[in-house]
């Protein structure tokens, strides 16, 4: 059987304000592939963290800079791209501390990428620093009816 | 496109009622961090932030929680989240604030829940 794709590209400048348009972006995208509207909450808060956090870590607030989201739909799943050649990291090094420590430490870092991994059946970054780095994101679109 | 959010702060006697309207993002959260600062600032330890407007929180939202909570506690009051629906209750749950936090249905029980013991102590 043929595979339907289908693909959405949205570009904004790097800036916080945009964040509203981004989770709309996603949500119409993703309402589109036929995620419900639960599903659809979860894809937008995902693909919400990845970008705050290139606005604010990799690009720090620059606003010449632009965040490219791409979204790709098939029948089987809704996946999301999200590019940057700003300052670079390394995902192992994030805070992964429970709540607890960080209440305790009065830190709130690394919540961001705790969501994204719950929230995402996949999370996977590609990093190179001062060239590009990209963190590429997919969900599985759980059939409902005779699908 | 525009990010409807509006913060607004009802103080009385022992306690401020927070109430949040729209979407909490990176971009709206300083001014909840702003709002609880001014809460504190004025003397009032017992916070009740109202959700029951709130359509939208990621996690700069939910670290001003965090950022203050232990200060309050620490001062003899507490911060209770009220008033959240099953959708943005989500990265609350993802997150596992139930377990550090109360949560209530409306703002009169949260008031309520003021006083009673709690076993935040043994969690951090």
């Amino acid at each position: 059987m043929e595979t339907v794709e289908r693909k959405f590209t949205l570009q904004v400048p790097s800036s916080t304000e945009n964040l509203a348009l981004i989770r709309e972006f996603v949500s119409s995208a993703a309402t589109q592939a036929g995620f419900d509207e639960k599903e659809v909450a979860k894809l937008e808060l995902a693909v919400d963290e990845a970008c705050a956090n290139v606005i604010e870590h990799a690009y720090g607030h620059d606003v010449n800079k632009e965040v490219i989201v791409r979204a790709r739909l098939d029948e089987q799943e809704f996946s999301i791209d999200i590019e940057d050649t700003g300052k670079g990291f390394v995902p192992a090094d994030v805070n992964q501390e429970e709540l607890e420590q960080l209440i305790s430490k009065r830190k709130t870092g690394g919540l961001g990428m705790r969501l994204m991994k719950t929230l995402m059946d996949e999370v996977r970054y590609e990093i190179e620093p001062g060239k590009k780095n990209a963190l590429h994101m997919s969900k599985r679109l759980k059939k409902t009816d005779n699908g | 496109m525009p990010n409807p959010f509006s913060v607004t702060t009802d103080s009385e006697d022992d306690f401020a009622v927070i109430r949040l309207d729209g979407a909490v993002d990176a971009h709206t959260a300083p001014e909840f961090e702003e709002a609880v600062q001014k809460v504190i600032d004025d003397g009032q330890n017992n916070i009740v932030v109202d959700c029951a407007k709130l359509t939208y929180i990621s996690s700069a939202g939910l670290g001003v929680f965090m950022g203050f909570v232990e200060e309050v506690r620490d001062a003899g009051g507490d911060i209770k989240i009220c008033g959240l629906s099953e959708k943005v209750k989500q990265p609350f749950e993802i997150l596992g604030f139930e377990t550090l936090f109360h949560f209530c249905p409306d703002v009169e029980q949260a008031k309520e829940k003021f006083g009673e013991p709690t076993d935040w102590e043994a969690a951090y």
